[in-house]
């Protein structure tokens, strides 16, 4: 007990203490998880809306195997993005591997598949008939598109939360592909697993406290784009 | 329903058979050790400790750290012994009652290692302090281990000597109840120049390699991922044999008086078992790709 009650009063000492290293490693894990959660959605959600609505050979297999990579463990997609970005392998001369890029590359492939999988579970609960209404209506298809996703904004914007909270939540990716630098690549996360490393028990819990209560700030606005449907 | 009462019949005696050969062979003889992860990463351990159960009886479960937290796990009572190197830190472990004894085992050496082309100009420097103020005047890059590691101990207790002014980060947290600090020190505006990664030591060697910079390293970690892999690194010995630059390694059973729950029998022998002739011998004869990686205290 004494170490929960110790992390709590500690994290709300260096929140209020506006501690500089906190800041940094705040604004990079923010920093980091925004720019990933939004190139995951400029990609995933065009996707998953054409995949929905496309018919075509294969669709079965393409949605199964979009669902299994979102069993994908970071440390895999890790891997495979540090064995192109290392110095010694084909993209090595840019100077990737341990820049905060590197860890957007990753998490982007670690969130796409689960902003794609939930557009097409959102899109496909829309009935069918609000397509054909509207385009009965005179909607060209730009048109009809933006009509099924004002429809579909409840599980597309639940698509984005849930993208954002798995790449903030994130470890392995930051750590192998961030090396966890202080100042630069150091997230809230990473820098969680270094404190207990160090055995640093306290410190380590007071960050998980405040990266919930930013997770939940962070809710709280989404719910705002979410609208009362379903609510 | 025949099949289900078989079932029934079968699997309480699987689950008992299960429950007691899971746990049961040696408990008794089972110790935990946190110890650095050079130690491990060396594999140094993987030669000693099969020797040690032929001759003891004794079985090792090892949990490798950063020196740092390996001293938090005795102090909490997680394991029966310790085995780091940051002599002061052990000896206060020993002064507030949380260990029993440091045995000296075995010493050897960090070394400062720097890309080959050496943009500080350091190679050869015979003075650690001053192979350090050269890093800093260049600003060429420098990975620090930042984990509050036996490592990490000794760079910031380097970097005291250079004369290179130093900044003091400290953190605030409440330890029961009380306000603490954790510090931190390192080179003044050196924000461009000087990383501090958190990560254990090989991982730090990898990272300097492929950011082509300069770091502090214990000789063992660096021969292994020089010589021992398959894709060896860049990294060159820059500077060595200072006599600051000694690494010595203790090991301490925990305190029972502290923590009734440890084997401190059993750790107690372990530790004295590593004294002995025998296992010195070991570690005089253990080599890493022709290196010998450590020099025994004891012989």
């Amino acid at each position: 007990m004494e170490l929960l009650t110790d992390s709590f009063l500690s994290a709300i000492l260096l929140i209020f203490s506006l501690d500089p290293e906190v800041l940094s490693i705040v604004c990079v894990s923010l920093k980091v998880s925004g720019i990933s959660t939004l190139f995951a959605s400029l990609m995933g959600l065009p996707l998953g809306f054409l995949i929905a609505y496309a018919s075509f050979k294969g669709k079965r297999i393409l949605i199964i195997c979009l669902n299994t990579m979102l069993s994908l463990p970071t440390v895999v997609i890790g891997l495979f993005v540090y064995s192109f970005i290392s110095r010694r392998s084909i993209l090595g001369s840019l100077d990737l591997l341990y820049t905060q890029k590197a860890i957007v590359i990753g998490q982007i492939i670690l969130v796409l598949p689960i902003v794609a999988t939930l557009t097409i579970a959102a899109i496909s609960r829309i009935d069918e008939r609000y397509r054909k209404t509207a385009m009965t209506l005179g909607a060209n298809r730009r048109q009809t598109a933006c009509v099924i996703f004002r429809e579909a904004r409840f599980g597309i914007v639940a698509a984005v939360i849930a993208a954002f909270g798995r790449v903030i939540a994130e470890v392995g990716i930051s750590m192998m592909l961030g090396g966890n630098a202080r100042g630069f690549t150091r997230t809230m996360t990473t820098a969680m697993a270094l404190e207990y490393d160090k055995g640093e028990f306290i410190l380590a819990v007071a960050l998980g406290i405040i990266l919930l209560v930013l997770s939940f700030s962070i809710n709280l606005i989404f719910h705002f784009f979410q609208g009362r449907t379903g609510t | 329903m025949k099949k289900r009462n078989l079932i029934l019949k079968v699997i309480p005696p699987l689950i008992a058979i299960l429950l007691i050969y899971g746990v049961a062979p040696g408990e008794d003889k089972i110790i935990k050790m946190a110890t650095t992860t050079s130690t491990q990463a060396s594999g140094l351990l993987d030669v000693l400790l099969p020797e040690l159960e032929k001759d003891t009886g004794i079985r090792v479960k090892v949990f490798a750290k950063g020196t740092g937290a390996a001293i938090q796990d005795g102090i909490d009572g997680n394991v029966d012994v310790i085995f780091v190197h940051a002599k002061e830190r052990e000896e206060k472990f020993i002064k507030e009652g949380y260990g029993t004894k440091r045995y000296a085992v075995m010493y050897n050496d960090f070394v400062i290692l720097g890309p080959s082309d050496d943009p500080a100009g350091i190679r050869g420097q015979s003075n650690a302090a001053a192979a350090l103020a050269g890093i800093a005047k260049a600003e060429a890059l420098f990975i620090s281990r930042g984990d509050d590691s036996g490592t990490q101990t000794k760079e910031q207790a380097l970097w005291q000597t250079t004369g290179v002014p130093l900044e003091v980060r400290k953190t605030e947290i409440l330890k029961k109840g009380k306000k603490a600090e954790i510090c931190f020190a390192f080179p003044e505006n050196s924000m461009a120049w000087y990383i501090s990664i958190g990560q254990g030591m090989g991982k730090t060697i990898m990272y300097a390699d492929e950011k082509h910079a300069y770091t502090l390293s214990d000789r063992g970690t660096y021969i292994k991922y020089k010589y021992g892999r398959k894709e060896s690194i860049d990294l060159e010995i820059m500077c060595e044999g200072d006599s600051f630059l000694n690494n010595p390694y203790g090991v301490i059973p925990v305190n029972s008086a502290r923590h009734p729950h440890v084997k401190h029998e059993l750790a107690e022998k372990f530790a004295s078992w590593l004294i002995s002739p025998k296992a010195q011998f070991l570690i005089t004869n253990y080599r890493l790709m022709g290196n010998q990686l450590f020099y025994p205290w004891n012989f």
